[in-house]
C-alpha cells in the first residue's frame, strides 16, 4: 500500500465508523407509521392517532380453539385473572361477569347524570306517575326483570333504561361456560387493552409474550392472538427475519460468483467493501434524515447488493491484467470510470426523485438508495484501487465476453423484434390501465392474507368496532367538545329514526357535559320535596310512596355529589370506549362519534354521505369515511410516485444529453432502457400481476442499472467495436444483479417479491436490450 | 275415516299402550311422553306478578302459544302490548316501538327460565333435567310438576318453579325468586 492510499483509507475508516455509530444508535421500526404521509390531511391524521396511538391501536383480539367448550371456557376465565393483575394490560374482557360488575356500580351510581330521560317535568306529580306506571309495566312484561329488582330504589326505571341502550349500542358475543364464544362455538374469545400504546412495539412484544406465557396449554387447547400490535411485532419479526435472510443469502451467492471470478480472499473482501459500506451509510443517512429507519429498508440491504457489486467488479474485469500495478489502475480511471461515473449518476437522479414523496416508505428508499449508491460509488473509485494487490490474477473471461459479442453485431432485425414487443407491451398496458395499479395498501402489508381474514372473523364475533363512518368534532377544550357532541347527537337522531343509520356512539353518553349533568340534576327535588310528590303521584298505585325512601335517598345523594368526570371512569369499559372517542391532541380537543351502518335494508352496511352531511349542515362537524380515505391516500401516493419516476426519468435524459454532448446519443442510451421496462412490465402485466408502489421502484432500478450497460456499449460504440473485456465485465455485472434480486424474489414479504420480481426480470432483459440497440445500422457505418 | 285406517289407528293406540309403562303409575316418563305428543298449542294466559314492595299484584295477559320442538311465543295484550318470542337459542323482545334480540347462551339465567316452559311443553325431560332437579306428584288427572334449578347461581334468582295440569295439559305455571317473589300464571287452552 502506498502513502497515496493512506487519505482515502482514513476518510473510509471515518465515514464508517460514523456510520456504525449512528446506525447504532438509531430507531428501528416496523409499525404503520411507515405508510403513513408525512403531511397528512385531518381525516389521514385521525387515521394515524387512531391506529397509533388510540385504543384501537391498543386492542389485542384473543382466542382460545382446540378442546372443548368447558376447557375452553375455564382457559379464558383462568387468562384473564391472570391478565387483569398484570399491569401491561389496562382492561381485559372475556364477558364474565367479575368484568362488567364495575361498569353495572357505575351505571347504578351515575344513573340521574347519565339517564336522557333525566329532564325538567320527570320529577313533578305527573312526570312521577307517568314514569313509574311505566316502570310498572316493565316489570309485568317478560322484560322486567332489572326494573323488579330494583324497583323500590329505582322506580323511574333510569337503569333499566341505561342497559339496554347498552345493549344496543354494540352487539356482544354469546357466552359458553361463562366466557364469550365465538358464534359458531369454535373458540373462546378476550378483548384486551395493552397499557402500552399500539406504536410501541417493544411493549406489544412484552404484552403478546406475557398472554403466552399467562396460557397453560392443556387438553389440546391452543392460543391466538391478533390486532395491531400483534400485527406490528410480527411484521417486525418477519421483516427483520426476511432482511436477515435475503441479506445472507444475497451476500453468500454474490461470495461464490466473487470467488469464481479470482480465488482470492482480497478480491472477495474488495468485491463486498463498496456493498457493506453503501449498505452501512445508507442505514446511517436514513436515521440522520428521518430519525426512524423503516424494517423495510433494511430489506432493500439486499438490493443494494446487486447494484454496488457491480462497481467492483467492472474494476476487477476491466482493468488490464498485463499492466503493472499503478498504471493499471490509472488507466481503467481513465478509460471506464467516466461511463461508471455517468451510469451511478443516472441512478442517483432516478433514486433521488424518490425523496420529494410525501410517502415516508418511498422516501427512506430513495434516501437509502442515494446514500449507499454514492458511498459504493466512491469507494470504488478512491479506495479499492489503492488496495487492490499488486497481482491481481482474475479468471479471463474474454472467450466469453467475445461470444456475447456476437449478439451486438447480431443482424439490425432483432432491434426491430425488441422494439415491436416493446410497442405491444405499450399497447397491453394501456389497454389494461384500469386495472393495472392496486386501488389499496394491502398489497403492501407483511401480514399475510390468511392472518388478516383471521381477524376480521374475531373482529366480528367480538363485535369490536369496525370504525369506517365516523363523524369527527374540533373543540377548544373537552367540555365543548361533549357540548358539541350532544347537539351532533340530537341531529343524527332523526335519521336513526329513518333507517339512515342503525346508530351511532358518543362520548356525550358516556360522559354528558357539565351543562348536560347540571340540568339533570335540576330536574331533581329536595328530598322533602319529592316525597311530597310521591305520595300525591301513586294514589291508588300498588306501589306506595313510603317503600320509596331508597329511591329519596339516592337522589338527593345524587344531588350532593361532584360532576361525574373523566377521572370517575377510568379502569373500566365506560373510561376505554371514552378513550376511543374524547381525544386530546396538539390542536386541541377532539370527538369522535362513530355511526353503524344498517344491516339489512336497501342501503345495507352502506351510509349515504349526503343525508349525514345534510343533518351536520351549520355545525363543525366533519363526516368521514375512512375506507375512502384510506383508499385516496394510498392513490394519492401513486400518482406521486409515477409523477416523481416520470421527473427522475426526465432528469436522467437532461443529463445524459447534457453529459454525451448530444440529444441522439442520449436517445441511443436510453431506447433499450425504455424498451426494457415497457417489455418488463408488459410481461408482469401479462402474468396477472397487479402493481404497487414497488413495482415502480423497480422500473427505476431497471432504469439505474440498465443505464450501466446501454453506457458501456454506447462508449464501446464510439470506440469501434466492443472489447469482450467490457463484454464479460457486464455479463458478470448483470448476473449479481440476477443473484441479488433473484434471491429477492424469493421473499415471503409480498413487498420485497414484487421488486425482486420486477428488477431479476428487468435485468435479464435490460442487457440484450442494450446490445442489440447499440449494434451500428449498416447505414452508420 | 276408511276401515283401514280406522285399524291402523287402532293398532297404533295398542302398541303405544303397550310400550307405556305399568298402566296406572303415574310417572314423569308418562308425563313427557304424553306432552311430547301435542306439536302445538295456543292457550291464552293471565300472570300475576307478587311483588314485595307492592300492595297487590301485577297483572298482565295474553296468549301463549307454541310450536314443537323449540318454538315459544308470548304475546301480552294488557296492560300494554309485548311480544316474546323464542326460536332455537334466540330470544326476540318486541315493547314500545323497540325490538331487542338476545342470544340465549349469553344470558344462562333467562335461557334456564324459558327452558322451563318451551322444555315442559315439548316434553324434553332430558333438556329439563339438564337444568332442574324434578318432581312429580299428584296423578295423571292432577299433577304438580317442581322444578329446581340444578345450578347454585341460578338459584339465588329462582327458588323453584311450579307447573301444574291434568293429562298432557298445562294450567298453572308458578315461578318463585329467591327475594319471596313469585309469579302466578294461569294457562287456558285455546281451540
Amino acid at each position: 500500500m502506498t502513502r497515496r492510499a493512506l487519505l482515502p483509507l482514513a476518510l473510509w475508516l471515518a465515514a464508517i465508523a460514523v456510520a456504525a455509530a449512528i446506525a447504532a444508535g438509531a430507531r428501528y421500526t416496523a409499525d404503520l407509521s411507515g405508510f403513513l404521509p408525512r403531511s397528512p390531511s385531518p381525516a389521514q391524521q385521525l387515521l394515524v392517532e387512531q391506529l397509533r396511538d388510540g385504543a384501537v391501536g391498543r386492542m389485542m383480539l384473543i382466542a382460545i380453539e382446540g378442546s372443548d367448550a368447558g376447557a375452553r371456557a375455564a382457559h379464558s376465565r383462568r387468562l384473564a385473572r391472570a391478565l387483569r393483575a398484570d399491569a401491561r394490560f389496562a382492561y381485559v374482557a372475556n364477558g364474565e361477569a367479575a368484568g362488567s360488575a364495575r361498569e353495572r356500580a357505575l351505571l347504578l351510581e351515575h344513573r340521574y347524570r347519565l339517564s336522557p330521560a333525566v329532564e325538567a317535568g320527570r320529577y313533578t306529580e305527573a312526570g312521577l306517575r307517568a314514569a313509574i306506571g311505566d316502570t310498572l309495566d316493565l316489570v309485568s312484561s317478560s322484560a322486567g326483570g332489572l326494573a323488579q329488582a330494583l324497583l323500590a330504589r329505582d322506580p323511574t326505571g333510569e337503569l333499566a333504561r341505561l342497559v339496554s341502550m347498552q345493549m344496543e349500542s354494540g352487539s356482544r358475543p354469546p357466552l359458553a361456560g361463562g366466557a364469550w364464544a365465538s358464534r359458531d362455538g369454535s373458540r373462546a374469545l378476550l378483548l384486551a387493552l395493552t397499557a402500552a400504546d399500539g406504536a410501541d412495539t417493544d411493549a406489544q412484544e412484552a404484552a403478546a409474550a406475557a398472554v403466552r406465557a399467562a396460557f397453560e396449554p392443556a387438553q389440546g387447547a391452543t392460543l391466538r392472538l391478533s390486532g395491531p400490535g400483534v400485527f406490528a411485532v410480527e411484521s417486525r419479526m418477519l421483516i427483520r427475519g426476511e432482511a436477515t435472510r435475503l441479506g445472507v443469502l444475497g451476500t453468500l451467492l454474490v461470495a461464490a460468483l466473487l470467488l469464481a471470478l479470482a480465488r482470492s480472499p482480497a478480491v472477495l473482501a474488495l468485491g463486498l467493501l463498496p456493498v457493506l459500506t453503501g449498505a452501512l451509510v445508507g442505514v446511517a443517512a436514513v436515521a440522520v434524515g428521518f430519525g426512524v429507519v423503516h424494517g423495510i429498508t433494511l430489506g432493500f440491504g439486499a438490493t443494494l447488493i446487486g447494484e454496488a457489486v457491480d462497481y467492483a467488479i467492472y474494476l476487477f474485469v476491466q482493468a488490464d491484467a498485463t499492466r503493472a500495478a499503478p498504471e493499471r489502475t490509472r488507466a481503467w480511471l481513465a478509460e471506464f470510470w467516466p461511463a461508471i461515473r455517468l451510469g451511478v449518476l443516472t441512478s442517483l437522479l432516478g433514486f433521488a426523485a424518490l425523496l420529494f414523496s410525501g410517502f415516508p416508505g418511498l422516501a427512506q428508499l430513495g434516501l437509502y438508495s442515494v446514500a449507499g449508491i454514492a458511498a459504493a460509488a466512491l469507494v470504488t473509485r478512491y479506495l479499492l484501487p489503492q488496495l487492490l494487490p499488486a497481482e491481481l490474477r482474475v479468471r479471463d473471461l474474454s472467450a466469453f465476453g467475445a461470444r456475447f459479442a456476437g449478439l451486438a453485431r447480431a443482424h439490425p432485425g432483432w432491434r426491430w423484434l425488441v422494439m415491436a414487443l416493446a410497442a405491444g407491451a405499450a399497447l397491453l398496458l394501456v389497454a389494461q390501465r384500469d386495472g393495472l395499479w392496486a386501488r389499496d395498501m394491502s398489497a403492501l402489508n407483511p401480514i399475510s392474507a390468511e392472518s388478516q381474514a383471521y381477524d376480521g372473523v374475531l373482529r366480528a364475533d367480538l363485535g369490536a368496532p369496525d370504525t369506517r363512518y365516523l363523524i369527527v368534532l374540533r373543540a377548544a377544550d373537552q367540555e365543548s367538545a361533549l357540548a358539541a357532541a350532544e347537539e351532533v347527537a340530537q341531529a343524527l337522531e332523526p335519521l336513526v329514526a329513518a333507517g339512515v343509520l342503525a346508530g351511532f356512539d358518543s362520548p356525550s353518553r358516556i360522559l354528558p357535559s357539565r351543562s348536560t349533568q347540571e340540568a339533570r340534576m335540576a330536574a331533581l327535588p329536595e328530598a322533602a320535596v319529592l316525597r311530597q310528590r310521591l305520595r300525591a303521584a301513586l294514589r291508588g298505585s300498588p306501589l306506595r310512596a313510603e317503600r320509596l325512601e331508597g329511591f329519596v335517598q339516592d337522589v338527593a345523594r345524587a344531588r350532593g355529589t361532584p360532576p361525574l368526570a373523566r377521572e370517575d371512569l377510568k379502569g373500566s369499559a365506560f373510561g376505554l370506549a371514552l378513550d376511543s372517542l374524547l381525544l386530546e391532541g396538539a390542536s386541541g380537543w377532539k370527538a369522535l362519534l362513530p355511526l353503524r351502518a344498517p344491516a339489512q335494508g336497501p342501503s345495507a352496511y352502506t351510509i349515504d354521505p349526503a343525508r349525514v352531511r345534510a343533518a351536520l349542515a351549520g355545525s363543525q362537524a366533519t363526516f368521514l369515511d375512512l375506507k375512502a380515505e384510506a383508499d385516496a391516500l394510498y392513490s394519492g401516493y401513486l400518482r406521486e410516485a409515477l409523477a416523481l419516476s416520470l421527473a427522475g426519468f426526465a432528469a436522467i435524459a437532461l443529463l445524459l444529453a447534457v453529459a454525451l454532448g448530444s440529444a441522439a446519443r442520449a436517445g441511443r442510451v436510453l431506447s433499450p432502457l425504455v424498451a426494457t421496462v415497457l417489455i418488463t412490465a408488459g410481461l408482469l402485466a401479462a402474468a396477472g400481476q397487479v402493481f404497487n408502489l414497488l413495482h415502480l421502484v423497480g422500473f427505476l432500478l431497471i432504469v439505474a442499472i440498465g443505464s450501466n450497460y446501454a453506457l458501456f456499449f454506447d462508449r464501446e460504440l464510439a470506440r469501434g467495436e466492443p472489447s469482450p473485456r467490457v463484454l464479460a465485465s457486464l455479463l458478470l455485472a448483470n448476473l449479481t444483479t440476477l443473484v441479488g434480486f433473484g434471491v429477492l424474489a424469493s421473499s415471503s414479504l409480498g413487498v420485497l417479491r414484487s421488486l425482486g420480481l420486477t428488477v431479476s426480470l428487468g435485468a435479464l432483459l435490460a442487457l440484450p436490450c442494450a446490445a442489440l440497440f447499440s449494434a451500428r445500422r449498416p447505414d452508420a457505418r | 275415516m276408511t276401515r283401514l285406517a280406522e285399524r291402523l289407528l287402532l293398532l297404533a293406540l295398542l302398541a303405544w299402550a303397550l310400550a307405556a309403562p305399568a298402566a296406572g303409575a303415574w310417572t314423569l316418563e308418562r308425563l313427557m311422553q304424553g306432552l311430547a305428543q301435542a306439536r302445538s298449542a295456543r292457550a291464552s294466559f293471565v300472570e300475576k306478578k307478587t311483588v314485595a314492595v307492592l300492595e297487590r299484584p301485577l297483572v298482565s295477559s295474553g296468549v301463549l302459544s307454541f310450536a314443537a320442538p323449540d318454538k315459544l311465543e308470548k304475546r301480552t295484550l294488557r296492560p300494554r302490548p309485548e311480544l316474546l318470542r323464542l326460536e332455537g337459542e334466540t330470544l326476540t323482545l318486541e315493547r314500545a316501538g323497540r325490538r331487542s334480540v338476545l342470544d340465549l347462551r349469553s344470558y344462562p339465567e333467562v335461557a334456564a327460565f324459558v327452558e322451563s316452559i318451551r322444555g315442559t311443553l315439548a316434553g324434553d325431560r332430558k333438556a329439563l333435567e339438564a337444568l332442574y332437579r324434578l318432581s312429580l306428584e299428584g296423578s295423571e288427572a292432577s299433577w304438580v310438576l317442581t322444578l329446581v334449578p340444578a345450578d347454585p347461581a341460578m338459584r339465588a334468582l329462582v327458588e323453584r318453579i311450579r307447573i301444574a295440569g291434568r293429562r298432557s295439559e298445562l294450567s298453572v305455571i308458578e315461578i318463585l325468586q329467591a327475594n319471596g317473589d313469585s309469579s302466578l300464571m294461569s294457562v287456558q287452552r285455546l281451540p
